[in-house]
C-alpha cells in the first residue's frame, strides 16, 4: 500500500527525522493560508499523487510571493499530472502540500528496502540525490552505497557512519546523517514498510540534514497491525476495479489488451497471460480467483473483467486441485448467464472432476468454446476475437 | 529414492485443528502411505485429544519426542506462522514446510535470520520450504501439502516451481505423456522464503532416481538466475525452464508478494535469457514444458 508524501513526512517526523514544516491542503483556498501560517519568503507548492517524478511533470513549484502560491496552487490542483510512473493519461491532482522553502546545498538519496538475496534489510545511499535512482544505478552504480542490516541487530553506528561518509556528508553534519539513517531504519521496521525512500535528503546551508521528500510502500500482509497506516489509504489514487476486486478477495490488475482472463493461482495466471501474447493477442487483465473460488466470486470476476470496454473475449483457465472443476463450471455458467455474456468465452479446465466440469459447460446451452491446453485455449480465443 | 521426503517420513502437522489443517490432513492421510506418515498434530489447547486418530500434542517438541517425527507441515494463520516455523526449528526438526499465505515479510526476515544465527552458532540446521507454497510430494509414497494427489504418477522427473497451480500444470503434462515424477516441490511465492530453486536443483542433481528437471520461475528476485548459474557449472541432468510473467508490467504485484518487477534483471525476458545461456532448454510456451523435456531424455 502506498501513501502520499505529506503522510510519509508525518511518519518520518514521528520517528524523529527532520522534515520541512508544511501544511496539507485539500483545497486551493487552503494554500495561501498555509503559506501565511508558515511565514518566510519562499514556499514550495507540491502536488500530492502517489506516482513519482512529480517535479518534471510540473507538479512542484517554488513560489516567491503569496500571489505565486495562489497561482501555482490553482494551476496544480485538478491538473492531470503526467509522470514516467502515471502512464500517458496522468493522474488527477486532488491534494496539495505547501512547505517552507529549503536552502539546498546538496542533495543525497537514502532508502531502506528488503533484499531478497541476502534476506536482510538493505540501506541504500547515494551522493546523487534528487535524480531517478534507477538511472543512477544504471549509469553510475559505484555512486550507490549499500549496507545490509541484520534485523536481529539493527543498523549499527559503524554501518550508518560508512553510509554517511561514503556519500560525502561533510564532517559537521555526519552525526545528524548517522542519526537520520538509524531513525529511517527503525521507521522502516516498525511500520512494516516494503520501501522507505527519501529522495532527496538534503544538506542545508546551515548544515542541517532534512528529508525533502518521503516515499513509502507498506507490506499488505502486515497492514492488520497498523490501523493508523490503513487510515492513510487514498482510494482516489488506486484503480477502481482493483479496489472492487479486492473486496471479493480477487487479485486483479488491469492491462492494455483485449482478452480478459480468469485463472486460479498467480503463477498460472501469468503463464496464461504470456500464452495469450505468444499466440498473437494481449491480455486485458491479470485475475487470480485464488484457491477457494465460489460461484459468487467467479460471477464478480466476470463483472469486473467486463467493465473494461476493451475486452473482446474471455479466457478461463482453471487447474482444479482442491477446487473442483464442476464447481468452477457451475460458477462460469451462472456468471455468463447473469452478466448476459456477449463476447466469446473459451474455457480450459484440468484436474479434479474435469469431465464433470466439461459436461456442465457443454450442456449449459451457452456458446462456450472448450479447450484442452493453455495453447489451445489461447489459439481459440485469439481466433474468436478476430 | 526421491528428495527430502519418502514413504517412511514421519510428519507433525502444526495448525491441524483449523479448517484448512483438518481438510488437508485428511487428504494427505488418504494419499499413498499417508495414514502411517502423519503421526501427530500440535495445539496447546487441545493436547491429549486427537483428529481422525492422529494424537494432538501441546508442542512440536513433545510431538517429536513422542513420535520420532522429523518433518512438520504448517497451516497456522499468518499472524502466528513465523512463530510456528521457529517452534519447528527449536525442536530441531529436519524440515518445516509452511503452507500459510500472507505472512508479514518482517516476520519472515526475523525468523530466517534467527535460523541462520542458530546454524552459524553450530546448532542443527532445519530446512524450511515456503511459506506460501503448496508443499511437496513424492508420488505413490507421501504427499505433504495441498496439491491434488491424483494428477501425480511415480517416475523420474523432478519439478520445482514457486507457483502452486503452475506446478500442477507441469505435473499433469508429464503424467499425460507418460512421464512420472520423482518429487514435485513448490517453493512458494513469497520474497523471503526458505529453500530456493538452487537448493532444490542441487538435491535433484544428487538424486539417483531423478533423470531430468522442469524448473519454473516467475518475475521478481534473483533466485532463478542464481540457480541457472549454478546449473551451468554443476548440473548433470537436462533442465527445461519456464518463467511466468513476460506480460507483467513493472511495479505491479502479480498476486504473489514476490512476483514484482523491481529492477531490470528480474524480468521474465532477462531470466529466460540467463537460463538459456546456462544450458537450460527454455520455452515461452508453458503448454509444451513436458513435451520439450521428453525430447531431451
Amino acid at each position: 500500500m502506498k501513501i502520499h508524501e505529506y503522510q510519509g513526512k508525518e511518519i518520518l517526523r514521528k520517528f524523529g527525522v527532520t522534515v520541512p514544516r508544511g501544511v496539507f491542503c485539500p483545497a486551493v483556498e487552503d494554500a495561501v493560508k498555509a503559506a501565511e501560517s508558515l511565514g518566510g519568503k519562499v514556499w514550495v507548492v507540491k502536488a500530492q499523487i502517489h506516482a513519482g517524478g512529480r517535479g518534471k511533470g510540473g507538479g512542484v513549484k517554488v513560489a516567491k510571493s503569496l500571489d505565486e502560491v495562489k497561482q501555482y496552487a490553482s494551476q496544480i490542483m485538478g491538473m492531470q499530472l503526467v509522470t514516467h510512473q502515471t502512464g500517458p493519461e496522468g493522474q488527477k491532482v486532488r491534494r496539495l502540500l505547501v512547505e517552507e522553502g529549503a536552502d539546498i546545498k546538496k542533495e543525497y538519496y537514502v532508502a531502506a528496502l528488503t533484499d531478497r538475496a541476502s534476506q536482510k534489510v538493505a540501506m541504500m545511499a547515494s551522493s546523487e540525490g534528487g535524480m531517478d535512482i534507477e538511472e543512477v544505478a544504471h549509469k553510475t552504480p559505484e555512486k550507490i552505497i549499500k549496507a545490509f542490516v541484520d534485523p536481529l541487530v539493527g543498523l549499527t553506528d559503524a554501518q550508518a557512519l560508512e553510509l554517511a561518509k561514503g556519500i560525502g556528508v561533510p564532517e559537521g553534519s555526519i552525526a545528524q546523517a548517522v542519526d537520520t539513517f538509524k531513525k529511517l531504519y527503525t521507521c522502516y521496521m516498525e511500520t512494516d514498510a516494503s520501501l522507505a525512500e527519501i529522495n532527496p535528503l538534503i544538506l542545508e546551508g546551515n548544515g542541517t540534514i532534512k528529508a525533502l521528500d518521503a516515499k513509502f510502500n507498506f507490506d499488505s500482509n502486515a497492514l492488520y497491525r497498523h490501523p493508523d497506516i490503513v487510515a492513510m489509504r487514498d482510494l482516489d489514487e488506486e484503480d477502481a476495479d482493483e479496489i472492487e476486486a479486492s473486496k471479493f478477495d480477487l487479485a486483479y490488475i488491469s492491462l492494455d489488451g483485449n482478452i480478459g482472463c480468469l485463472v486460479n493461482g498467480a503463477g498460472l495466471a501469468m503463464a496464461t497471460m504470456d500464452t495469450i501474447k505468444l499466440f498473437g493477442a494481449e491480455p486485458a487483465n491479470f485475475l487470480d480467483v485464488g484457491g477457494g473460488a465460489t460461484t459468487e466470486k467467479v460471477t464478480e470476476a466476470f463483472k469486473i473483467m467486463l467493465k473494461n470496454p476493451k475486452v473482446k473475449g474471455i479466457l478461463v483457465n482453471i487447474f482444479g486441485g482442491i477446487m473442483r472443476c464442476d464447481t468452477i463450471a457451475t460458477g462460469v455458467v451462472t456468471a455468463a448467464r447473469e452478466v448476459h455474456l456477449s463476447v466469446p468465452l473459451v474455457v480450459r479446465m484440468k484436474g479434479t472432476n474435469e469431465d464433470l466440469g466439461k459436461k456442465i459447460l457443454a450442456e449449459s446451452g451457452l456458446p462456450i468454446i472448450a479447450a484442452d491446453t493453455m495453447a489451445d485455449a489461447a489459439t481459440k480465443i485469439v481466433a474468436a476475437v478476430k | 529414492m526421491s528428495i527430502l521426503i519418502n514413504k517412511d517420513t514421519k510428519v507433525i502437522t502444526q495448525g491441524m485443528t483449523g479448517k484448512t489443517g483438518m481438510f488437508h490432513t485428511s487428504k494427505c492421510r488418504e494419499y499413498a502411505n499417508g495414514a502411517n506418515c502423519f503421526v501427530a498434530g500440535v495445539n496447546p489447547k487441545k493436547a491429549g485429544e486427537d483428529f481422525e486418530g492422529v494424537p494432538i500434542y501441546a508442542s512440536v517438541k513433545e510431538a517429536k519426542q513422542a513420535t520420532g517425527a522429523t518433518v512438520s507441515v504448517i497451516y497456522v494463520p499468518p499472524a502466528g506462522a513465523a512463530d510456528a516455523i521457529w517452534e519447528a526449528v527449536e525442536a530441531e526438526l529436519d524440515l518445516a514446510i509452511c503452507i500459510t499465505e500472507g505472512i508479514p515479510v518482517r516476520d519472515m526476515l526475523v525468523v530466517r535470520n534467527k535460523m541462520k544465527q542458530k546454524e552459524a552458532a553450530g546448532g542443527k540446521k532445519t530446512l524450511l520450504l515456503g511459506p506460501n507454497c503448496p508443499g511437496l510430494i513424492t508420488p505413490d509414497e507421501i504427499k505433504i501439502g495441498i496439491m491434488p494427489g491424483h494428477i501425480h504418477r511415480k517416475g523420474r522427473i523432478g519439478v520445482v516451481s514457486r507457483s502452486g497451480t503452475l506446478t500442477y500444470e507441469a505435473v499433469a503434462q508429464l503424467t499425460e505423456i507418460g512421464l512420472g515424477q520423482s518429487s514435485a516441490v513448490g517453493i512458494g511465492g513469497d520474497p523471503i522464503n526458505g529453500l530456493k530453486h538452487i537448493d532444490v536443483m542441487k538435491m535433484f542433481n544428487d538424486d539417483p532416481e531423478t533423470d531430468a528437471v522442469i524448473m519454473i520461475g516467475e518475475i521478481g528476485g534473483p533466485d532463478e538466475a542464481e540457480a541457472a548459474q549454478w546449473c551451468k557449472a554443476n548440473m548433470k541432468k537436462p533442465v527445461v525452464g519456464f518463467i511466468a510473467g513476460v506480460t507483467a508490467p513493472p511495479g505491479k504485484r502479480m498476486g504473489h508478494a514476490g512476483a514484482l518487477i523491481s529492477g531490470g534483471a528480474d524480468t521474465a525476458d532477462a531470466k529466460l535469457a540467463i537460463m538459456e545461456e546456462c544450458g537450460f532448454t527454455v520455452t515461452r510456451n508453458p503448454s509444451e514444458m513436458a513435451k520439450l523435456l521428453k525430447a531431451k531424455l
